[in-house]
């Protein structure tokens, strides 16, 4: 049977047919897809696990145990894995296990522009690199048979385009892979330095099998055409490349790209007079055809960021890309993503942003967006569970000068669990002032409402325990924690009154869900009446003096024929901010 | 050949929806499909698109800037923003249909009142008012399947069994209005 597919799609859809048994990720664009489909394939017991470490960590335990696993995650979070990968590397494998990392050439929702082939070759890690869906399903059965064969976890590594984009998949049955026996094996699995020193040993060993596997499969092929130039190329670029050049050049894909094919390489580029490498980022393969001293045209050619799509190739080439109509581009306004209208952040931001003499410290969520107009209510946004440390680091350093500023550090509940709560351990141990909030919206929110340990539901929808933030705050030792409803700008205020007056640790934590999730019964109890009004704009008393407007909020607007404000009934939500923010009462909330 | 159509509008407006019943007719009519999107932190209020390639045998699934067959957009500012991803002689859906952005409320920007005379200096568009259809109809979302049974009209893909691709995309509900939907959208051109 065919089906259209996303890449992530297909790689559940790969793991389902290759005997997975255990599935471990955090969310993380453009990755998620993998394990929300892979959830829902009752034979993998598929988790949301708290950060992508705590997700490798579970994964490698369950291929200890026996089962084949799969850990997925965003570029970004195998830096935050990187550790158990460099080791579990040595240790190898007792069931199949294979890490998904989903790259962002275009940082199209990331901080970063990472090119994740690198830690292929750091942690001497084999690595597969798909280009369509059809072969993100045939590569994640390969990479299981790879990863027995050769004792040793597998690096998948995808890119937004190929995790994003639908192709069509011939799909398979699934073969059950028996649980293999787990026996106590000190020599393996217990790193103390004796033992690395000898798997460090094995490993090279492994290393030269798998360049022969490399220099003889068909993972990395070569399809000649007539003429002189080639094309050297893994991933989307592959079809890229077609793209552009068709059947006038000959390629060599790349699918299995560490250990590279050196000789196959070498074998390619000695057929030809002009090589290009065609690849995003960093140039992983361009270093091999020059380490074999090969001239080519690669990263002194492309630029070295962003997509290498068909156009940025053409207009390397060519020095231009195709046809295009020129029209008047001033007209065209900008239209940056926005807090959606009732998003309970707005109100605690709208109020943060009149404070005077703050460093407001920020993290990975919709709330970076407070970044921009109209809030600017957020100066750094750096990786995840950053903003309590780096808050504290930058208020320690504050209260060393007389200026009195303040630091207040806010992330979301998610990144709270994932890494935040390292950090608000040592703002607590280490004792500053630093104003730590948790925008607690009951759900992982920016990838599209993930469960998380705060939600009272786990991956595959089976209900489980909440972790209550405000008891595991406490228990930390924090004396001063303020739990608010942030669309009530009263609350904020004294809230942020309150704790700007202490000389020692606190936590606001602002609890209310975001307007996009589905609502759980405990949701609906807890917040009873949430979202069910309408604010409407009386016009006679409205004078126009766009006050509201400052709230952001996407249901209000100005038209061209009148002065005063309309808000939108079908967008409006009735979180009535913009109510509280009009000074005059021209603004009023209906109960619906 | 390959044929490229662009969906272009506003996160929230149904682009995706109407693109993945598109490629699903597509695919059962035997052509090779792939199409791509951008998820992620545009979908909150940001500027989307799904981009649409069908023939033969495709490689790429990204659509180059004058490189669409068919542009079509859900709301007419995000037309323009496009317009340089058609070809010459593409042919531009639009919606008439005004969102305004964030800088626009702040007042910040301005949304011009003469954004379809501007398109039309350029192309020959085809203007329908999908909101007014919709309402019509009696629900104000399809508005986003009267737009594809436009794409459907104009790239003449009507032998395909819509009807069957609809009834197992969309809930059984919404089945018969949508059905109407993607007729009126044919109609409309």
């Amino acid at each position: 049977m065919k089906q259209l597919m996303t890449g992530d799609e297909a790689v559940a859809r790969g793991a389902y047919e290759a005997g997975v048994r255990f599935a471990s990720a955090y969310p993380g664009t453009p990755s998620t897809e993998i394990l929300e489909n892979m959830s829902t394939y009752r034979e993998i017991r598929s988790e949301w696990a708290t950060n992508e470490k705590v997700a490798l960590e579970a994964a490698i335990g369950a291929a200890v145990a026996g089962s084949r696993s799969i850990a997925s995650m965003k570029h970004v979070g195998l830096n935050v894995a990187a550790d158990p990968l460099l080791t579990w590397v040595y240790m190898g494998v007792n069931g199949g296990n294979v890490i998904v990392t989903a790259d962002e050439p275009g940082m199209f929702s990331s901080q970063n522009e990472q090119d994740n082939r690198n830690y292929a070759k750091f942690a001497k890690v084999p690595m597969l690199e798909p280009a369509d869906s059809q072969e993100c399903k045939d590569m994640i059965v390969k990479a299981y048979e790879i990863s027995e064969a050769y004792n040793t976890p597998i690096l998948f590594r995808m890119t937004t385009r190929v995790c994003h984009s639908k192709s069509v998949v011939e799909l398979g049955e699934r073969r059950e892979v028996p649980l293999k026996d787990w026996e106590p094996d000190n020599g393996k699995y217990v790193c103390v330095p004796a033992v690395a020193r000898r798997l460090r040993v094995k490993l090279e060993d492994r290393i030269r099998k798998l360049t022969e596997f490399s220099e003889s499969t068909e993972l990395n092929r070569v399809e000649m055409h007539p003429g002189k130039t080639g094309v050297i190329a893994s991933g989307i670029c592959y079809h890229y490349a077609k793209e552009v050049f068709g059947d006038s050049v000959s390629y060599l894909k790349l699918g299995f790209t560490y250990p590279l094919p050196m000789k196959k390489i070498r074998s390619f580029c000695e057929q030809m007079d002009t090589i290009y490498v065609i690849e995003e980022t960093d140039p992983y393969l361009e270093e091999a055809v020059r380490v074999l001293g090969f001239d080519c045209l690669g990263n002194n050619f492309f630029p070295p960021y962003g997509e290498m799509t068909p156009d940025v190739i053409r207009r390397a080439i060519q020095g231009q890309g195709e046809e295009t109509i020129d029209y008047d581009t001033s007209k065209i306004i900008s239209r940056p993503p926005t807090l959606c209208a009732g998003c309970p952040h707005r109100g605690f931001f709208y109020t943060l942003s009149d404070r005077k003499n703050l460093m407001i410290s920020g993290d990975i969520g919709c709330y970076t967006l407070a970044s921009s107009k109209p809030y600017q209510a957020l100066h750094s946004a750096l990786c995840m569970g950053a903003s309590f440390s780096l808050g504290h680091g930058a208020q320690t350093v504050f209260n060393m000068g007389d200026s009195g500023k303040r630091v207040v550090a806010v992330l979301g509940d998610s990144t709270f669990f994932h890494t935040g709560i390292n950090s608000l351990i040592n703002t607590v141990y280490n004792q500053s002032n630093t104003i730590s909030v948790i925008l607690d919206n009951r759900i992982t929110g920016m990838t599209g409402h993930q469960e998380n340990p705060g939600t009272g539901f786990d991956a595959m929808g089976e209900p489980t325990n909440i972790i209550d933030i405000e008891t595991l705050v406490r228990s930390l030792g924090v004396k001063h924690i303020r739990v608010i409803d942030p669309n009530q700008l009263d609350q904020v205020n004294e809230a942020l009154d309150y704790c700007l007056a202490l000389n020692e640790p606190s936590v606001i934590i602002t609890r209310y869900p975001c307007v996009l999730k589905k609502f759980s019964e405990a949701d609906k109890q807890e917040f009873e009446g949430m979202f069910q009004g309408k604010c409407h704009v009386d016009p006679d008393i409205c004078i126009g003096c766009k006050i509201c407007l400052e709230t952001g909020c996407p249901a209000l607007s100005v038209g061209r024929d009148m002065p005063q404000v309309r808000i939108d009934r079908t967008s409006c939500v009735g979180c009535s901010v913009c109510e509280q923010a009009c000074s005059i009462g021209a603004i009023e909330r209906e109960e619906q | 050949m390959t044929k490229s159509i662009l969906l272009v509008g506003v996160g929230g407006q149904g682009t995706i929806l109407a693109s993945k019943i598109l490629t699903a007719g597509l695919m059962e009519a035997g052509y090779d499909v792939k199409m791509s999107e951008i998820h992620g932190m545009s979908q909150r209020g940001g500027s989307v698109s799904s981009q649409v390639r069908y023939g033969e045998s495709v490689a790429s699934p990204v659509i180059n800037e004058g490189g669409a067959d068919m542009l079509v957009a859900f709301e007419k500012m995000e037309a323009l923003r496009y317009i340089g991803f058609l070809k010459k002689d593409g042919t531009a859906v639009v919606n008439d249909f005004e969102i305004p952005s964030i800088p626009v409320i702040t007042g910040d920007e301005t949304y011009a009142p003469d954004i379809l005379e501007e398109i039309r200096k350029h192309v020959s568009a085809k203007v329908i008012n999908a909101a007014e259809l919709a309402n019509g109809l009696g629900n104000a979302k399809v508005a986003n399947i009267i737009l594809l049974g436009t794409i459907i009209k104009i790239m003449e893909l009507t032998k395909i069994d819509w009807e069957s691709i609809v009834r197992s995309t969309v809930k059984p509900q919404f089945v018969e209005i949508n059905l109407k939907a993607l007729q009126s959208g044919m109609d409309a051109v």
